[in-house]
């Protein structure tokens, strides 16, 4: 199964204060603990949402607001994408990620193709490969 | 609560197996024993986690638990005594240091690697190194890896007990092997590593699902040798392969199940953070060897087709190079094959023919039924086919496949009568 873990921004993160040197390596030695068992996918952080930008749709009309984004503890700080047996074995995994006293980390399953595999009807799967097809070659 | 508890020791047994039964079996020097040692210390976890809660560093707990059992064994048990005797090693040796009981387990990773090395050792058979490696290193259940084999639960508990007596009857040594014998070794991990993946990949709609589990068990077993092994082409190889091959799992049934040829396939499906990892596996080996071994040249063929956005796009030239160089290395009827259908795809079906021709010579491959259904196809391509017809039916007298044989006839029928000119 792929999870998606989601952590979330900081007041420091959001001030685009760099983490302080001895993260570097406790969460340098918990990623590369991902490594060695073989689960992490990928992972990347974010910079502050200062540097971002938001569009909101009202029917027709989109609005672009440009960042920062006032709600720091709600906002994404970075992912991970890992390949785990279970969703308690993800759990465990960022139960152990460095560096987290407060806050929440949010972990969410990776819709993968047989995920559909039984609920898709024929039209369905036909509509979504042609819809594929087309994002692809545009 | 407690339901609770037990999925959580589950997930804690699953991280934690293979460095427990790794360490373990450095100190008592026997898989068989420290696998024993491992499920004891779980299932003190299982008595006391559910009324005192899962400990903070729950590794650590289940190693100091079990090494403790280990010094208790080695000192009230006289038969354990002997058979670590018996085993040929010196007891002081091999009672653990009790002020080192909850040190931390530096060189742990070459323990885990000493224990692919032993779990997938010559001396047991392929099942056997198969089911071992997935009890210990994947830390699945007997159970899981019956219902991934297709086989009935008891059978894999026997055939891992039988193994782990093998091992201790052969005297393995818990080590990697050096020298001239680590080469062989490796492959033979390699080789369990991508039987796993090809159980999982060889699965079918409808089969339970610890089935295709396999292939991402297999992947997870293989990105963790590539750390463990990070200097070995072939182990960078196997991954690549392998992560290339699973990106395109989605892609590779239609509804139903009905198989897609790669041709065919929609490649917008592929997963594509895989075919990126593969290919960055593929570089990391390729930077390593000038002579490619059969893994690494199986991932290069396959990241030729992952670099096509398109089936059109594919560089056969390339692929023909990469069949020429995978049949100096490991030959096969297959990879000949193959190779005379890249030629076929790169500078016609007239240079495919050629190396056909050839291979019709071969007493070994006089009832193969793949190469006269090629043949056929590459005499129809040129336009002779009266002679492709002839070959298709052949193919049909060869194959087992009833459906083969029907799409064969019906290939042979659409030929038309008579040979036309060449174009």
């Amino acid at each position: 199964m792929r999870f998606m873990v989601i952590t979330k921004a900081t007041a420091a993160s959001e001030a685009g204060t760099p983490p302080p040197t001895e993260v570097f390596d406790t969460m340098g030695k918990f990623i590369q603990e991902l490594m060695d068992a073989g689960v992490l996918l990928a992972a990347d952080g974010l910079h502050p949402s200062s540097q971002g930008a938001r569009i909101y749709s009202d029917g027709e009309k989109k609005t672009v607001v440009d960042g920062p984004f006032a709600e720091t503890k709600e906002l994404i700080g970075g992912f991970f994408l890992v390949e785990t047996k279970s969703l308690e074995e993800c759990v465990e995994w960022f139960k152990r990620m460095p560096g987290q006293d407060e806050g929440n980390i949010e972990i969410r399953r990776v819709i993968q193709a047989e995920d559909f595999a039984e609920t898709m009807t024929d039209a369905q799967r036909a509509a979504v490969e042609q819809r594929d097809q087309e994002t692809r070659y545009n | 609560m407690t339901s609770d508890t037990h999925r959580a020791i589950e997930a804690v047994w699953r991280i934690e197996a293979p460095r427990l039964v790794a360490g373990l079996g450095r100190l008592v020097r026997d898989v068989g024993v420290a696998e024993e040692l491992a499920q004891d210390a779980l299932v003190a976890a299982l008595e006391q986690w559910p009324a005192e809660g899962v400990p903070r560093n729950p590794g650590a707990w289940l190693m100091t638990t079990a090494k403790r059992r280990a010094v208790d064994r080695i000192r009230r048990d006289e038969t354990f005594r002997r058979k670590l005797e018996e085993l040929g090693r010196d007891l002081e040796e091999s009672t653990p240091d009790v002020a080192g009981l909850v040190a931390e387990d530096d060189g742990i990773g070459d323990d885990r690697l000493r224990l692919m090395f032993v779990a997938c050792h010559p001396v047991l058979s392929t099942e056997a190194r198969a089911a071992l490696t997935l009890r210990l290193l994947g830390g699945l259940t007997t159970d899981e890896i019956a219902r991934a084999f297709l086989v009935p639960e008891p059978t894999v508990a026997q055939r891992i007990v039988r193994a782990k007596k093998a091992l201790a009857n052969a005297k393995v040594p818990f080590e990697v092997p050096q020298g001239d014998e680590l080469a062989a070794r490796l492959s033979s991990v390699l080789e369990v590593v991508y039987l796993i993946f090809n159980e999982g990949y060889s699965a079918t709609a409808g089969d339970d699902w610890m089935r295709p589990a396999l292939c991402e068990e297999a992947l997870r077993l293989g990105r963790v040798l590539a750390r463990l092994a990070p200097r070995e082409p072939e182990v960078h190889g196997l991954v690549a392969l392998m992560e290339i091959q699973a990106s395109r799992a989605a892609a590779r049934t239609g509804p139903g199940g009905v198989p897609i040829l790669l041709a065919d396939q929609n490649r917008a499906r592929w997963d594509h953070l895989l075919i990126r990892r593969g290919l960055a596996a593929l570089e990391r080996a390729e930077a390593q060897t000038e002579k490619p071994g059969p893994y690494v040249l199986q991932a290069a063929i396959a990241a030729v087709h992952a670099r096509a956005g398109r089936f059109e796009d594919t560089d056969w030239p390339r692929m023909a190079a990469l069949y020429e160089q995978l049949a100096a290395t490991s030959p096969s009827p297959v990879v000949e094959l193959n190779r005379a259908v890249a030629l076929s795809m790169a500078y016609g079906p007239g240079a495919g023919l050629e190396l056909l021709d050839q291979l019709m010579a071969v007493p070994a491959l006089r009832d193969y039924h793949l190469l006269p259904t090629v043949r056929g196809d590459f005499l129809a391509r040129l336009g002779r086919p009266a002679e492709a017809r002839a070959e298709f039916e052949r193919a049909a007298s060869l194959t087992r496949n009833e459906r083969e044989r029907t799409l064969l006839l019906d290939r042979a029928a659409a030929c038309p009568v008579g040979d036309q000119p060449q174009g």
